[in-house]
């Protein structure tokens, strides 16, 4: 039988301000060094007593020690349960399921890394896991947004922003910048990519192009976050539907149903 | 605190305590059995069935609401012949009882599902007459009396030893009259209450959150509304219920229990602690104890109205 999963109480670290965003480190145990725990999984955590459902929210990197793992998270507020969670301070505890889900599925780089917005953090454990020889191609919607650039920096070989608005980097979307990269022939292995939905689909669209294989990071609304409910459908191109929380997050863009 | 008994007898089936898992908030228990022995469970109510697969409906599927959630999955389920080959061999492996849920589009296939399912030896067969989410069949069977009588007489005809218990509708106005429906035309239990329908609406996008715009309401905002029909089934027919909805911790089953129920099902709250079912095991178990009871049997029906 597989391993056992693991709801545990965790403590906050560390939490920081990162432009809109709180970056909050989690002891948690070892759950990092008894799972083989992946970049696009995620942790579905407990918002307080009030709110039945757990929020889903993305690993960005973590550590296994014998001292004790840690895992980082990095969200913004969107709603009440993480206007609950971004009033957590350092000391205190959550209530963790996880690591869940498939991540991404990275062997050697170089890799084409395209994050946007909240869906940037995630991306900084693909660039570890891909050995620091990728390229990040990061969007956000202006400057004072912009996050986590001087890691990406370090842990990659090249990294790039697009701003909506033009405030930072390229003026515009990063799909052109995505066809820029892959116009230069640099061998990628494939595209690695997580943000909103219409991002994903236009970066799938261009991977395709090319022929280069790409996985995407999607959302969907979650119940138990584990595969029971089979709340979190996401449509396939053949027509099936499958559950982000198991089946995904991370899947590879061919079989995603883009115009469901 | 003396042992208390914690085995209740459901229509012949002995489940070794009075806590399963509602249908459609387990899947087919592979999830949960990684977080501990599904063995712990009195019974496992699998996902609703069909007789053909079925994709179920568009996301979103779920909304939060004030201390509960809506759904609208639309019976998403490998179909009937799936769960028998795959499925079922793997909930055997624990010592539990597997209570197989089914919801057809005419009686016909209620039939053909409770011959298949008894013949690959299920402990007990769950039919679904209430569910909410579906076009065709699904609630209707659930509102009218008539139509319940002929699907359970359909059912029990087909099921041959297996015992049938018919899952009713909280949709509509006297509870009773389906129940003695069912009760009439041979069911052997009875479980309610399935979801109440429901719906909310983003006031910033004037959209429904569900893609279905309504869905089944559960979780412990429905729970008075579980013990209400329980006490009422209770009253109305002489067979043995399993009562559910919105239960989150013992007190919750005693509830129930008390109302007339002989064994609960604990559902929607797996989705905030996985755990749940076997806290509320334990804590039904402490709460019989205090009250002198040898046996948790003991708070069925025990009620003591004004
Ligand atoms: C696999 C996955 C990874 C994610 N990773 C991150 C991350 O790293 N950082 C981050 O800031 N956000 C992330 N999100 C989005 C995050 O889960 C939502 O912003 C959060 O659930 C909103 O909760 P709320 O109570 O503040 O909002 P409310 O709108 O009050 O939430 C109401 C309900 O809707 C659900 N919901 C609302 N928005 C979303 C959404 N976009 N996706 C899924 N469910 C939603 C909530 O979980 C809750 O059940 C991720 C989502 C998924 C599915
Ligand atoms: C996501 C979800 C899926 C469900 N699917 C089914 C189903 O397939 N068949 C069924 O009879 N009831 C189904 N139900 C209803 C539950 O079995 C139960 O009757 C109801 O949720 C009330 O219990 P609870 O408040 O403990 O969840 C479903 C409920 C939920 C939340
Ligand atoms: S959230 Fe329950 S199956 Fe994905």
């Amino acid at each position: 039988m597989s391993r056992m999963k693991i709801e545990r109480k965790c403590e906050i670290l560390e939490k920081k301000q990162l432009g809109d965003a709180i970056y909050m480190v989690l002891g948690v145990g070892d759950i990092v060094s008894t799972s083989d725990t992946r970049p696009g999984q995620f942790v579905h955590i407990k918002c307080g007593h009030s709110r039945l459902l757990r929020r889903p929210i993305s690993i960005c990197e973590w550590t296994g020690s014998r001292d004790g793992d840690t895992l980082a998270i990095v969200f913004e507020v969107r709603g009440e349960g993480t206007a609950w969670l971004a009033r957590r301070e350092a000391g205190d505890f959550l209530d963790v399921l996880g690591p869940l889900g498939n991540g991404f599925t990275i062997q050697d780089g170089p890799y084409l890394l395209v994050g946007g917005g909240i869906g940037v953090p995630p991306m900084l454990g693909c660039a570890g896991a891909a050995g620091g020889s990728s390229t990040a191609i990061l969007g956000f919607r202006s400057k004072d947004k912009a996050i986590l650039l001087d890691r990406f920096a370090s842990d990659c070989a090249n990294c790039l922003v697009a701003t909506d608005d033009g405030s930072l980097g390229y003026h515009g979307f990063v799909d052109a910048l995505v066809r820029q990269e892959l116009g230069k022939e640099r061998h990628y292995q494939g595209v690695l990519a997580c943000g909103p939905k219409p991002m994903l689909k236009s970066v799938a669209k261009v991977a395709e192009e090319f022929g280069v294989p790409c996985q995407v990071s999607m959302e969907e609304r979650m119940g138990c976050g584990v595969g029971a409910c089979l709340v979190c459908a996401c449509d396939m191109a053949d027509g099936s539907r499958k559950h982000v929380c198991k089946d995904g997050p991370v899947f590879d863009s061919k079989e995603v149903d883009w115009d469901a | 605190m003396p042992d208390v008994n914690l085995s209740v007898n459901l229509a012949g089936v002995t489940l070794k305590n009075p806590v399963v898992v509602a249908s459609g908030t387990f899947g087919f228990g592979r999830e949960y059995s990684q977080f501990y022995d599904l063995g712990e469970l009195g019974g496992i109510c699998a996902k609703g069935l069909t007789l053909h697969p079925r994709e179920g409906n568009p996301a979103p599927r779920i909304a939060e609401t004030p201390m509960g959630i809506l759904n609208s999955v639309g019976l998403q389920n490998p179909g009937v012949d799936a769960f028998i080959g795959e499925e079922l061999p793997f909930l055997r492996r624990f010592d539990t009882k597997v209570i197989a849920n089914i919801s057809g589009n005419t009686p016909e296939e209620y039939g053909i599902m409770c011959e298949k399912l008894s013949a690959a030896g299920v402990d007990m067969i769950e039919v679904n007459i209430s569910c909410p989410n579906v076009k065709a069949g699904g609630l209707a069977y659930g509102t009218r009396p008539k139509l319940a009588a002929e699907v359970t007489e359909v059912a029990k005809r087909h099921a041959g030893s297996t015992p049938v218990m018919v899952k009713l509708s909280p949709n509509v106005t006297d509870i009773t009259e389906i129940a003695r429906a069912a009760a009439d035309a041979g069911a052997d239990a009875l479980s309610l209450i399935n979801t109440i329908r429901g719906m909310r609406i983003d006031v910033n996008t004037r959209r429904p959150v569900l893609k279905m715009n309504t869905g089944g309401l559960s979780g412990p905002a429905v729970l008075p509304v579980a013990v209400r029909m329980v006490w009422e089934v209770a009253q109305a027919v002489d067979i043995p219920i399993l009562g559910m909805g919105g239960v989150a911790k013992g007190e919750d089953a005693a509830q129930l229990m008390l109302a007339g129920a002989s064994a609960v099902a604990v559902g929607t709250a797996l989705f905030a602690d996985p755990f749940t079912p076997l806290k509320v095991r334990d804590s039904l178990a402490e709460i019989a104890g205090k009250q002198g009871l040898s046996a948790v049997s003991g708070l069925t029906g025990g009620v003591k109205p004004w």
